[in-house]
């Protein structure tokens, strides 16, 4: 054995010299392709003429919406299609893990580098990683004014849609169909019962802001419901009312609201009247079922109301025990204005296809009779200050789940007052490292200090160029 | 006794090279590559900063100074013996109690067939299909709290995955479930070898049950017995999936369930090259430093001759 | 004599109770699955029940109607995980009975180098490994799935320990009299004499690439190339208006039904007493 490890040991010193030159090499070949990425893409490239259309996505909501409503879009199999003569090919890539972003930051970097079959034409992102993509430096995204779109086409869209997708020069990089406001939706049983009365403008001044909030949690837990299911429903509430963006100059603040939000629930917890568990675990959606019928409200947008929270009454899959089938939810703004979720397009540097693509965004996310059809058809809440109004005051904008109230007047004055003029590229590893450290606290596993230093490693650990 | 084999098979032995290609030239380019890649990134500044690349920067030893200066090291290297040993203890017992068993020519037991096959069923289900079984079982309104409350044992919901020992033995628990099929099966393969006659001769020199066991069984195992030892030691050292998505990649309570292998991936996450490389380093010894103490332990050096 | 009798009956029952207890444990796991597979996605947010539903035909219908390619993807993962599990039987008891058989300088150093690697964590080379294959322009290739497998010190050091307490020196020799040559000794003599070993690695190596997921994600983009655990990966994420727990449940169902027959096929090998088949020393 001791003569093995000897020998080993030679042949192993042997290879580490050799090979980490091979390693270099390797390294070295890469850095050609790579020096345009370590700086972002230092020039625009796009132009016409492309025979292929290569759009990422992380799941299948895009994809039916073009097939739906871009009337020439035709459909050849689940992941391919044809727009006129021009090939449309679906890169699908899952959101587990970072997988889609990771491809995304991959392939985006070297577009030009790539065949123009092969570039990335469009890619849809998400708001908490946006800034990311429509950074000005790394420039993988383009302006929508190097499409020549104007400024004037996007004018019926919602302020904080076109913040979120905005560089740091104010420049459009990407728009979205969706204005995914959000609300407190309400059990409308426990309404009556505790604040008698289920009227939509009566609750909203139980909830009108935290104080009265925090009161009328009291109230409940006295009644023996639970306020909210969890810490983690209030939380996308608290942190789209922020002063100040998580990050600034490389150095991590904690907003005051955020503290609040840290404060107000380990009240809630302490007093029983919220829980610590996940969002979309069994001990969340247990209050969504009339067996239960022990909690008081969620926060959520349209697309919570109409997919998540159970089949709408009447439905062809039946009664399912849940309160959204019995109609019994209602819906109001709640303490303060956020959103919640929807969809960004953004047109890739390199893309070979500028007309089609240019078209698509204009078709997909302005033209008023398609944010129409997707409004009705799709439930999507969508991002179109005509079409919000004309549904307000219509009885299409009904919703059954909601025992046939109609939300899109809260709706369309929540998305009036979201300002998401705050958001960093940090946001999205900084709300998850924040949610996630503070339960901590909240479960009594460590002090508020002791979370915020849990939150700092986490931080630290996904971006090491913070302090 | 080397010797004398030496002499007669000794023009066959160049075939001992020839069979040895395929490992080694697979070896060299899927794996030898990337792990120099590693090694050597293990001295630089390197990590992405959104798209942009910082580095690389050669920065010596710094990383490695980072990792061991701030003590986590340390704590994650406990919880990740700690969470190994509760589910290792159980597993090895329960298979090594099942092999007797099994191989007991007087508990005549039936329907061992049976027994066998299901025992490695679990290991069939991916970690992450399991974990949403365990997420709806132990949830605060799932079954396993029911029970608990209508059999009077607590009074309101006890949250599994919010205290350090709760969540501690969920991941050794499922760890157990489904890794104990494995090593009986490992041990049966095993056992298999051995021959019969010499249980039936054990018997009517009149041998207890217990004796059989220690003095044939285990001994005749050795081989195999070693080989589980380590394996799972490594295994344990490289758990990961299990806590990863029992505890949605935080190590929470307070990381008193990170283990070393979820550090490093959350340095991967974020593309971080130096530090993940100069933790892969320190693993890579920690392993091997654990491994030769084991095989020490073993007496492995006889096995190998 | 009688005491002894009466002893064995308790020790009897203890082991049937146990054994019971246990085989009630490893079931559980599948009756749970099939149980949620045949619930609608709101009836699974209810949470807990071993009540069947009656959605399972429902759920199958919308999973193989839906946009997911899980014919092809069973497909694929069966490619991948039959000729990765072969490869690394093979080729792993070929380089255990080259250091087992032989004696050759640097025979030890070998044996030492080949445990060494076995500690490295697949995670550790993940990085460099997906940069390698995109350099060598193998994504969406099967190749880095399945070569690699050739390479496996775990499978070698099973095979290594294996064939030193169950592979007679005498009956190589045997066969070299009859004048065969070494690659036949070893395809002819040597695999029989192993393959009890050779079908535990082999499920072993059939599991572990058919539930894997972290290196075949890393690699594979094409729709027509993904594997189940991808699949099911996307499933999961599928946004609010397709989002159904009832199609994950049913997913996962179906992709467990092939492992179990190559399990139930192999394990025969293990558990139904076939012996070795060779002579024993």
């Amino acid at each position: 054995m001791k003569k093995g490890t000897k020998k080993f040991l030679c042949t192993a010193l042997t290879a580490a010299m050799v090979l980490p030159m091979v390693a270099c090499g390797s390294n070295g070949g890469n850095s050609g392709s790579k020096s345009s990425a370590a700086g972002g893409l230092d020039k625009t490239e796009v132009s016409d003429g492309g025979k292929v259309l290569n759009i990422a996505v992380w799941n299948d909501e895009f994809k039916s919406r073009i097939a739906d409503h871009y009337k020439d879009y035709k459909k050849i199999d689940d992941n391919h299609g044809k727009i006129g003569d021009v090939k449309v090919n679906w890169v699908l890539k899952e959101n587990k893990g970072n997988a889609y972003q990771n491809m995304l930051d991959k392939k985006l970097p070297n577009n030009l580098n790539a065949s123009k079959d092969d570039r990335i034409d469009m890619f849809l992102i998400e708001a908490d990683y946006a800034l990311k993509y429509v950074d000005k430096d790394s420039n993988v995204a383009l302006k929508l004014s190097d499409l020549g779109i104007k400024e004037s086409d996007l004018e019926k869209q919602y302020e904080y849609t076109k913040d979120i997708v905005k560089d740091a020069d104010g420049n459009i990089r990407g728009s979205s169909w969706q204005a995914c406001s959000a609300g407190l939706i309400y059990n409308r049983e426990i309404a009556k019962k505790v604040l008698g009365t289920d009227d939509p403008v009566e609750v909203q001044k139980s909830v009108a802001d935290w104080d009265t909030f925090n009161a009328t949690a009291k109230k409940m837990k006295e009644a023996g419901v639970k306020m909210t299911a969890t810490t983690n429903d209030s939380y996308r509430v608290y942190s789209n009312n922020v002063s100040a963006p998580w990050v600034k100059d490389n150095k991590v603040t904690i907003d005051k609201n955020i503290e609040k939000w840290a404060k107000d629930s380990k009240e809630l917890v302490d007093a029983e009247e919220t829980t610590t568990s996940d969002l979309w675990s069994d001990d969340w959606s247990a209050g969504f079922k009339t067996a239960n019928n022990d909690v008081f409200c969620y926060f959520g947008p349209a697309w919570l109301i109409n997919f998540s929270m159970g089949n709408a009454p009447g439905s062809d899959k039946g009664d399912d025990g849940s309160i959204a089938y019995k109609g019994g939810w209602g819906f109001t703004n709640g303490p303060q204005g956020y959103y919640w979720g929807g969809s960004w397009i953004c047109a890739a540097n390199g893309t070979d296809n500028k007309s089609l693509v240019k078209d698509i965004i204009l078709k997909m996310t302005t033209d008023d009779d398609v944010m129409k059809e997707i409004a009705t058809k799709d439930s999507d809440c969508v991002n179109n200050k005509t079409v919000l109004e004309a549904l307000a005051s219509s009885d299409e904008g009904n919703n059954a789940v909601l025992g046939g109230q109609n939300p899109y007047k809260e709706l369309a004055a929540g998305a009036e007052k979201v300002d998401m003029s705050n958001i960093s590229k940090y946001d999205q590893g900084c709300n998850e490292a924040f949610q996630k450290a503070m339960k901590n606290f909240f479960d009594g596993k460590t002090d508020y200090d002791g979370a915020v230093k849990q939150f700092n490693k986490s931080v630290k650990e996904t971006y090491p160029e913070l302090k | 006794m080397v010797k004398k084999e030496k002499s007669k098979i000794g023009r066959y032995n160049k075939w001992g090279y020839i069979f040895l290609i395929p490992f080694f030239a697979v070896f060299v380019v899927f794996q030898l590559i990337p792990l120099f890649n590693t090694i050597y990134n293990s001295f630089f500044e390197n990590y992405m900063s959104g798209l942009t690349q910082i580095g690389p920067n050669f920065v010596g030893l710094g990383n490695y100074k980072e990792l061991l200066s701030n003590g986590d090291l340390g704590v994650y290297f406990k919880n990740t013996m700690i969470m190994w040993v509760m589910g290792f203890i159980p597993q090895i017992f329960f298979s090594l109690l099942f092999a007797a068993w099994f191989t007991n020519p007087s508990l005549k037991i039936k329907g061992q067939r049976f027994f066998k096959t299901v025992i490695y069923l679990p290991n069939l289900i991916m970690a992450a299909a399991f974990s949403m079984l365990f997420f709806t079982l132990f949830s605060r309104v799932g079954p396993i709290n029911k029970m608990l409350i209508s059999f009077g044992l607590i009074a309101k919901p006890y949250q599994f995955l919010s205290n350090v020992w709760s969540t501690r033995a969920l991941i050794a628990f499922m760890n157990f479930i489904m890794w104990f099929g494995n090593t009986t099966i490992l041990l049966m393969a095993g056992m298999l070898g051995i021959s019969k006659d010499l249980y039936e001769a054990a018997e009517v020199d009149g041998a207890t049950p217990t004796q059989i066991f220690f003095r044939i069984t285990l001994p005749l195992l050795k081989p195999i017995f070693v080989y589980v030892m380590i394996t799972s030691l490594i295994g344990g050292l490289q758990m990961y999936d299990v806590p990863q998505i029992l505890t949605d990649g935080t190590g929470d309570p307070m990381r008193s369930s990170m283990t070393l292998i979820m550090y490093l991936n959350r340095h991967l996450y974020s593309k971080n090259y130096g530090l993940a490389g100069a933790l892969s380093v320190i693993l890579l010894l920690i392993t091997a430093v654990l491994s030769l103490i084991v095989f020490r332990a073993m007496d492995f050096k006889k096995e190998t001759k | 004599m009688k005491k002894n009798i009466g002893s064995i009956g308790i020790r009897r029952a203890i082991a049937y109770i146990v054994l019971v207890f246990f085989s009630i444990l490893c079931l559980f796991w599948f009756v749970l699955l099939l149980v949620n597979s045949t619930r609608s996605n709101g009836e699974l947010a209810g949470g807990f029940t071993l009540i069947p539903s009656r959605f399972f035909v429902i759920n199958m219908t919308n999973l193989f109607k839906g946009s997911l390619p899980v014919v092809r993807g069973m497909l694929n993962s069966l490619i991948i995980a039959a000729l990765s599990s072969i490869l690394t039987v093979y080729f792993s008891t070929m380089t255990a009975y080259a250091l087992t058989v032989y004696r050759f300088k640097g025979r030890t150093a070998i044996l030492t180098f080949i445990l060494a690697i076995m500690m490295i964590p697949t995670q550790v080379s993940a990085l460099g490994f997906v940069n390698l294959v995109g350099a060598m322009g193998l994504e969406d290739s099967f190749i880095p799935l399945i070569v690699p497998a050739v390479a496996s010190p775990v499978t070698f050091f099973y095979m290594k320990q294996y064939m030193s307490a169950n592979l007679p020196m005498s009956l190589i020799e045997a066969a070299r009299m009859d004048g065969a040559g070494e690659f036949k000794t070893f395809n002819m003599v040597c695999l029989p004499l192993m393959k009890p070993a050779i079908a535990v690695q082999m499920i072993f190596a059939f599991v572990a690439s058919w539930n894997n997921y972290f290196i075949p994600s890393l690699v594979l983009y094409k729709d027509e190339k993904k594997t189940l655990p991808i699949l099911i990966a996307q499933l999961r994420a599928a946004d609010f208006l397709k989002f159904d727990m009832g199609q994950v449940y049913a997913m996962i169902a179906f992709s467990i039904f092939p492992v179990i027959v190559v399990y139930l096929f192999l394990s025969k090998y293990i558990v139904g007493g076939v012996t070795a088949g060779g002579v024993k020393e």
